[in-house]
């Protein structure tokens, strides 16, 4: 079993990260200059990465398969980024923001990455601020936060609900800065084909220019992934239509352990479904919970009525409300975090108590009646209005009038690259930052820690790790891709493969394999999962990989703007993801966060955690197509914290 | 609740590449839900074109949430079609009846060149951007967040400006081309701001020269860009980078 | 400077600068001759002593220029933001987006050029170079501008008609032209914000109201009423 290493600093919890800082190796300006570094992704993680980088004087190349770094999709994140900065006065510390991630995280995180993240969350506020990101502010001037899940205090921040646009536009300002005056190449269109390891260490990366459809390699003495999260292996999800697990999936072939890939995010508050061509599912931010109630029909046969249109949710009396997750977690209430919420609700469709009126009889309400009848409608859209309006742009109702119709969907995933303590892969010189790496959310990530941990990776954390590796770099010349075997091998793969995939010149489109992938995915790796249906769900993934390579269209030529092309190379690999992630989570007999194996639950219906036997990360090693890949574990352990069984019920 | 369908005809704007000439194709669809959005009636003419074997439409999307701000079509005549404060991927079915002809162009702008069929090139706004759109700040070595006070309300109109998405809507539909409406949002909100003040005649300065540089029209103040913003950015934000470009003017 | 002055702010500046001397110019050219109303006398002395006033003299070849530099800016103005769109949409729905004389401003402003130019001959230029007769009023002698104006409007056949029709239209496109136009001149100053908006739009629209209106009178008074 090859050893991981996490590279955890010695000393006590709270020291380990100054202590890192005042003993790691650094480059000198001159040097500096010498150097290049590849940053793969433009969102808060890769964004700010590359613009700290090359502010500090490494010469970067950026690139993003958008046509503006501007786009990447943390721009949708909503409602807020937390921080420990107890502005408030409600009793928030480092150490509570920490214990909090560790707890809502189902203690499957790694302790010492959490409390970094929990230390320079603070820093990030100032940051943004300095930027000239407008969060909101009290009329003193000073900056307001609100609550979300998980938490017992206000730590929140937000601009609006549009708080990741504001944050990446920050980031984004700062990187054009450093486009302007030439420290970063940016490669907009372009997307990363594979990566290039020479000696053992990443040397680089292959793209394809979605234009011109150029295949072309980059020389780099380091190689970040900041690409985001593989949220579309379901197909339907709150990702945006090119988010991709493809770079990470190359990283992952190339010899880079993925972690935990079974653990993702089920997003409890989305816009339900409509109908079979629905390309995407929309989020309504968490931060509704502050102000929503979440109920649904008391009695079956008002949910049937619902069901059929003959009753209006307006017409139940309130005592007739089941307000569910008031009712089960009276200390938490509606704010309890993701998985929980998620859970409860589908507990409660599951038993016939939906409110959807389609087949799948999903769905439960979100109701601000009650905040609007206390606070004013007024107060309510102050507050909520950009959501709201986007709520009725989509659904043609007004949730000022009737409730919000929600149902869970895949929205984040914890699970990414194995990285240790440096953000670096086990490759060396592969860094990865944000959703892209698994370290800080455990088997549950609280609501707007997205946020916090991308601009944490980004401007706080890998521009500093990543010099402990450049510092040997710097006597290593910059190579020439164009004359080095190793690029060119790699760059005759790729053309390879994407000539394999033009050939297929089958009958099926590439959105029908991924549409029925979705399927399969959400039916046995999605809200509840089991031995039976995982086991199912691999059969029936390794069935349709064949029938992908064998029957599948993709119209147009290679050397021009080629959308299914694009999209193919995504779904091939999204195929092979989810067959990680089936045999991750048939791997893990327990649940929690997250995962939740039917056979682990307690008789309450809560999750049933398995310290003793699955308290380790799993990080998986790519073996060959036809190998299965080897399990290596992680221990987790715990020392400024005591494990306990998440509690929402009481504080 | 039966879902309600419409037929509808298409005149979607083909181009081959950015040198090639292009030219209207007519496509007919039936049985389209009114509760899919825009660009999902354009994903089910695609799978129907793939599966007759020729080219489907490009054209840009990503998020499909109405913020990253890559849709960018003009239908019947209006930036992001006929609906007030979204963008293409908002724009659903119902907003159209059952028969109507319905014309997709790409944005049609001199500094957005097409690149193919409803894709175009905005990479004039990245210059514009990098040539002023940041405070000059470092990563690291900044104050504590709350010892700049932000009076609310200016925090509020900053948010106004700041709430831009760079589509190119107010470009595209602007009779003039003219990209004030883009620039404006970005100088105003840091203009507004303590932070970005220092900087504000500088920055309204370089990002204007680079607009003119880079071949977009002159402001009319028709308004037009207004009303089709998905975002509702106001005018109020020209005047203010107009002011800050005149305070530029007089103090160099 | 120069780098100001040759922005498209700094052009539209311009625009807007010389506009505004000219909506000035207007009420002011709007008073004098309302003196028309009150008949010969007062009306000839109205214009006599704009015609001699020193003042007037200094402002005159400025008022000239201001109409020069307005015009020159507007083409140039209008001739880049022809360029920046090569290729024309095949279909423009902006009825609910902006105003129609917003979007018409060039042609309405050709039009208020080609209908000054007929203006100027009809009376400026027949008082400076050509004869237009004098009159004496309180013992001083001076162009019978009275007269000029009467026959105008009220010459024989459908002459009357046809004059009184193009000032009349001229006038009407001389009022949709100030309705954008002076809030839009305080906008590109950057006098304004979104209270402020509404203010100058309406001031806008009571003075392109006057201007119209009031100009309209003259014809109208001379044709139908006189």
């Amino acid at each position: 079993m090859a050893k991981l290493d996490s590279k955890v600093p010695e000393g006590k919890l709270k020291d380990k990260w100054s202590n890192y800082k005042a003993h790691q190796n650094l480059v000198n300006p001159a040097n500096k200059r010498k150097i290049d570094v590849i940053v793969v992704g433009t969102g808060l993680a890769g964004g700010a990465a590359a613009a700290s980088l090359a502010e500090m004087g490494f010469k970067v190349k950026n690139f993003c398969y958008q046509d503006s770094p501007r786009r990447a999709h943390s721009i949708a994140a909503q409602g807020g980024i937390n921080a420990a900065k107890n502005y408030p006065n409600d009793g928030d510390t480092i150490y509570r923001l920490f214990y909090d991630t560790i707890k809502g995280g189902d203690y499957r995180s790694r302790e010492s990455n959490v409390y970094r993240l929990a230390e320079v969350s603070n820093e990030i506020i100032d940051q943004a601020v300095a930027q000239g990101v407008p969060f909101a502010r009290e009329y003193s001037g000073y900056l307001a936060n609100r609550s979300f899940g998980g938490a017992l205090v206000s730590r929140t921040f937000y601009a609006r609900g549009q708080t990741g646009q504001q944050l990446l536009l920050g980031a984004y300002s700062a990187l054009s800065r450093q486009i302007g005056l030439g420290n970063i190449e940016m490669h907009n269109r372009s997307e990363l084909m594979d990566i290039v390891v020479i000696d053992g260490k990443a040397r680089g990366i292959v793209t394809r220019n979605l234009l011109t459809g150029e295949i072309k390699s980059h020389f780099g003495h380091a190689v970040v992934l900041a690409t985001g999260g593989y949220g579309n292996v379901f197909y339907l999800s709150t990702n945006a239509m090119g988010s991709n697990g493809s770079a990470i999936w190359k990283a992952y072939k190339k010899g880079a352990f993925f972690a935990n890939p079974s653990f993702i995010q089920i997003h409890p508050t989305c816009i339900p479904r409509h109908g079979e061509f629905q390309s995407k599912l929309t989020l309504m931010s968490e931060s509704l919970r502050n102000d929503g109630r979440i109920w649904v029909p008391k009695k079956k046969e008002d949910a049937e009525a619902i069901r059929a249109g003959k009753m209006r949710p307006e017409d139940i009396p309130d005592e007739d409300r089941d307000f569910y997750l008031e009712r089960r977690y009276p200390a938490f209430g509606n704010l309890v975090p993701r998985d929980v919420a998620s859970r409860a609700g589908k507990e409660r469709t599951d038993n016939g108590f939906g409110i959807e009126k389609n087949s799948t009889g999903e769905g439960v309400y979100l109701d601000f009646k009650y905040a609007i009848d206390r606070l004013g409608k007024d107060v309510i859209e102050a507050r909520y209005g950009n959501l709201f309006q986007m709520y009725e742009k989509i659904t043609d109702e007004n949730p000022y009038k009737t409730p919000m119709r929600i149902y869970p969907a895949i929205h984040y995933n914890m699970g990414g690259l194995w990285v240790d303590y440096e953000l670096q892969s086990t490759i060396p010189g592969l860094f990865v930052a944000g959703e892209a790496n698994f370290s800080d959310h455990g088997a549950n990530r609280l609501g707007a820690s997205a946020l916090m941990q991308g601009l944490a990776d980004g401007y706080f954390v890998l521009p500093y790790t990543i010099q402990n590796y450049l510092a040997y770099e710097i006597t290593n010349p910059r190579m020439n891709p164009e004359e080095h075997p190793e690029f060119k091998k790699t760059e005759d793969e790729v053309k390879a493969h994407i000539t394999k995939l033009m050939s297929v010149n089958g009958n099926k489109s590439v959105d029908y394999y991924h549409r029925e992938l979705g399927k399969i995915v959400w039916e046995h790796i999605g809200m509840s999962r089991n031995e039976k249906g995982l086991k199912e769900a691999i059969k029936l993934i390794k069935k349709m990989k064949k029938e992908f390579w064998a029957n599948v269209h993709i119209p147009g030529n290679t050397d021009t703007v080629n959308p299914e092309l694009e999209k193919a190379n995504r779904v091939a690999d999204f195929i092979e993801i989810a067959e990680l992630m089936a045999l991750d989570a048939l791997n893990r007999n327990e649940s929690c966060g997250g995962h939740l194996r039917t056979e682990y639950t307690t008789e309450e219906g809560e999750a049933m955690r398995r310290d003793d036997e699955y308290m380790y990360v799993s990080a998986w090693e790519y073996k060959g197509d036809d190998k299965d890949p080897q399990l290596n574990k992680e221990p987790l352990h715990y020392e400024e914290i005591e494990v306990k069984t998440r509690n929402y019920k009481t504080a | 609740m039966a879902h309600k369908t419409i037929n509808i005809k298409l005149r979607v704007w083909r181009q081959k590449d950015a040198k090639s000439k292009g030219g209207f194709e007519k496509y007919e669809l039936e049985n389209i839900s009114v509760d899919s959005s825009f660009l999902e009636m354009i994903d089910v003419l695609n799978e129907k074109l793939i599966s007759e074997n020729k080219e489907p439409v490009a054209y840009d999307h990503d998020c499909r949430e109405g913020i990253c701000g890559m849709c960018s079509l003009f239908i019947n005549g209006r930036a992001h079609g006929p609906d007030n404060l979204i963008t293409t991927c908002q724009l659903h079915m119902r907003k159209f009846s059952d028969g109507e002809t319905i014309t997709i162009e790409p944005w049609r702008v001199g500094s957005f060149p097409i690149i193919k069929d409803l894709m175009v090139d905005r990479t004039a706004y990245e210059k514009i951007m990098q040539a002023g759109g940041f405070v000059s700040v470092a990563t690291g070595g900044v104050p504590d967040a709350n010892s700049i006070l932000i009076p609310k309300d200016d925090a509020e109109e900053a948010m106004d400006a700041a709430a831009c998405i760079g589509c190119g809507a107010c470009v595209a539909t602007c009779k003039n081309s003219s990209a004030m409406l883009f620039v404006a949002a970005k100088v105003s909100q840091l203009a507004l701001l303590p932070q970005g003040k220092i900087e504000a005649s500088r920055r309204a300065k370089n990002m204007i020269a680079k607009m003119d540089e880079l071949g977009f029209g002159n402001c009319s103040n028709t308004g037009a860009c207004e009303m089709e913003c998905p975002k509702g950015i106001s005018l109020a934000h020209i005047a203010r980078l107009n002011r800050e470009f005149l305070v530029a003017g007089l103090k160099a | 400077m120069s780098n100001f002055i040759n922005s498209s702010i700094g052009k539209k500046l311009i625009m807007s600068i010389s506009g505004l001397f000219l909506i000035v110019f207007l009420l002011v050219h709007l008073t004098a001759n309302l003196f028309l109303l009150w008949g010969s006398d007062a009306f000839n002395m109205s214009a006599h002593f704009m015609g001699t006033n020193p003042i007037i003299k200094i402002v005159e070849p400025i008022l000239a220029l201001g109409f020069f530099i307005h015009i020159l800016y507007s083409l140039i103005v209008q001739f880049k933001n022809w360029k920046s769109r090569p290729v024309k949409y095949a279909k423009v729905n902006q009825r609910d987006a902006s105003t129609w004389a917003s979007r018409n401003m060039i042609w309405l402003g050709l039009f208020i050029f080609a209908f000054l130019i007929i203006h100027v001959i009809n009376f400026y230029w027949i008082i400076k170079f050509g004869d237009p007769g004098t009159v004496i009023v309180n013992g001083e002698e001076m162009e019978d501008a009275y007269t000029l104006v009467i026959d105008l409007f009220t010459s024989s056949g459908s002459l009357a008609y046809i004059y009184s029709g193009i000032y009349i239209i001229g006038f009407i496109a001389l009022g949709l032209h100030l309705h954008h136009a002076l809030w839009s001149a305080f906008q590109t100053i950057g006098w304004s914000n979104i209270k402020w908006r509404k203010i100058w739009t309406v001031i806008g629209d009571i003075y392109a109201i006057i201007i119209a209106v009031g100009f309209s009178i003259i014809p109208i008074y001379f044709l139908f009423i006189k």
